[in-house]
């Protein structure tokens, strides 16, 4: 099967700015794939290639099977893309917008019958009407999904869409996305939120400075930690000895990470040695956020 | 749209979405360009009628075509321009970026709806004019080809415009220093014949001369150049410029790093 993304050894350069070194990188067709990293690791550009709204200095990235560059009509029919800003054109309301947002694609009437539905399904139905200036931040944000999604393209990117979301609208846009995926839809997103990658998608790609630097399934990537986290709130500092173990700390309170269970009573044996009191231990499993840590160096 | 070919309708939606936009704050768009029009009208006409002739023609009747076709470039220009700035600065410019729509296309699109522009305002000026004054139009296919071949060289120029600027203030300076002055030293309030011999010659390097005089040469059929010489001159002014823009936009200028 020809797979939803195929980026091969795609740089991107900026004056000295090495904005992407090198991406290697296939997405299969059917997949939730996530895409971390923190601010300026290279996401946005990488999306933006995909896109064609930027031009690689070199390399090449195909949108199922069609090259972006010299085959951009069918890799853009192909491709809805939800922008990280909130962006919007004040002259129309929601469903003027999202038709022409089809007849951008070379769709006519014959698509209202869509448009109506993603308008639905979004929650929009009672904004339809409204003037884009006029919705609220969330809203912008649904009309933004509907508008990447009028083409009904098999390959959706969604570039960090929860920022600034609030939670009920979070949850009923993964429930919207999550239905879009077990119809064939092909997703791929850019987030923070580490937790929503673990839940949501199969396979995480972490980039860091313009290169991926772990590319795995969420679940070998948390396999990479084995062990277990040691949260301790205590009395005093953390004793010396114990510090080759932390993960982080605030004030008084302290993150340990173990690599298995029974390390726990060496810890506490050595605070007791110390004449520390414990005030608050809790034993918690790894996440994607300790792999991330681990491997950018900064959550 | 069942007329439009599957082909055409990508380009065919941002010419409709270009015309509505202009056409939701035609108030701005239509109604103040032709408003203003009327006062210059109003207040030159006055103040000369009587006073001046130019080529055997009375001042106010002179004077109306200039105003009409000043302020249809003007209207294209703003047209492509504002619209490319503002989708530009909002960042709602990549919702076009994102689909199939070829460079080609949307430089198309963007001109018609200029020229659309140019024609809407040139006409409301006309039909609000001849309630007052008898005004004939001796040629209407020169006048026809000069509102076109005059708007699309201006839509282009705004397009060439919009894709330049960055900012706000940087296309308020580009009207108010460009086209404005090439406006304003085009022929529109006199005849270059009664300016002095070096102004004469400065004024046959601006092609809003040539736009305005073969637009005038349509309605009383004089002229202070052949119109074949002025037509010829727009249009490959026209091409000129829908190079230059063409050229950008193929390569992204400013839209796609």
């Amino acid at each position: 099967m020809i797979p939803a993304i195929k980026i091969e050894q795609v740089q991107k350069h900026y004056g000295n700015l090495q904005a992407l070194r090198g991406i290697d990188l296939a997405i299969e067709q059917g997949e939730f794939f996530a895409l971390l990293g923190p601010n300026g690791a290279g996401k946005s550009t990488l999306i933006n290639l995909l896109a064609g709204l930027i031009r690689p200095t070199s390399g090449r990235l195909s949108v199922m099977g069609f090259d972006v560059q010299t085959q951009y009509r069918q890799a853009r029919h192909a491709l809805g893309v939800v922008p990280q800003e909130l962006v919007f054109d004040p002259f129309f309301n929601v469903r003027e917008m999202l038709r022409f947002q089809a007849g951008y694609f070379g769709l006519g009437p014959e698509n209202d019958a869509w448009v109506d539905e993603i308008i639905e399904c979004l929650g929009l139905a009672d904004k339809a009407h409204t003037n884009m200036r006029k919705l609220s931040g969330g809203m912008k944000r649904r009309a933004l999904i509907a508008q990447a999604l009028v083409h009904k393209p098999p390959v959706i990117v969604l570039d960090e869409p929860t920022a600034g979301v609030d939670v009920e609208l979070r949850q009923m846009m993964w429930e919207f996305i999550k239905r879009l995926n077990r119809e064939g839809h092909t997703i791929i997103l850019t987030t923070h939120y580490l937790e929503e990658a673990e839940t949501l998608c199969s396979r995480v790609a972490m980039m860091k400075q313009g290169q991926i630097i772990a590319l795995d399934s969420t679940a070998n990537l948390l396999k990479k930690i084995p062990g277990k986290n040691l949260r301790l709130k205590l009395s005093a500092a953390l004793p010396e000895t114990l510090r080759p173990l932390l993960r982080h700390e605030e004030g008084n309170e302290y993150m340990l990470a173990l690599t298995e269970v029974a390390q726990v009573e060496r810890v506490l044996s050595q605070i007791r040695e110390a004449n520390i009191v414990v005030e608050d231990m809790q034993l918690i499993e790894a996440d994607l956020e300790d792999v991330f840590v681990d491997l950018v160096g900064q959550p | 749209m069942n007329l439009i070919s599957i082909e055409m309708r990508g380009p065919w939606t941002l010419f409709k979405k270009e015309l509505l936009r202009f056409w939701r704050v035609s108030f701005q768009t239509v109604a103040a360009p032709v408003m203003t029009a009327l006062l210059y009208l109003l207040v030159f006409s006055h103040v000369l009628e009587g006073r001046v002739q130019v080529h055997g023609v009375n001042y106010t009747s002179f004077l109306i075509p200039g105003l009409i076709m000043m302020s249809v470039l003007q209207n294209a220009f703003a047209n492509s321009s504002s619209s490319l700035i503002q989708s530009k600065v909002m960042g709602n410019l990549v919702f076009v970026l994102l689909t199939p729509i070829s460079y080609l296309e949307f430089f198309l699109a963007f001109l018609a709806a200029a020229i659309a522009r140019g024609l809407v305002v040139g006409l409301g000026i006309y039909l609000v004019v001849i309630l007052f004054i008898d005004l004939p139009i001796i040629h209407p296919l020169l006048v026809l080809a000069f509102t076109i071949l005059g708007s699309a060289l201006l839509g282009a120029f705004g397009i060439v415009a919009g894709m330049w600027a960055d900012k706000f203030d940087q296309m308020a300076a580009f009207q108010n220093f460009i086209i404005m002055p090439l406006s304003f030293l085009s022929g529109v309030f006199y005849s270059i014949h009664s300016l002095p011999p070096f102004w004469q010659e400065v004024s046959h390097l601006n092609p809003f001369f040539y736009i305005i005089d073969g637009f005038r040469y349509g309605f009383f059929g004089v002229s202070d150049m052949s119109p074949a010489v002025s037509l010829s001159i727009v249009a490959l002014s026209f091409f000129a410029i829908a190079w230059l823009a063409l050229h950008m936009l193929k390569s992204g200028y400013k839209l796609r790093g």
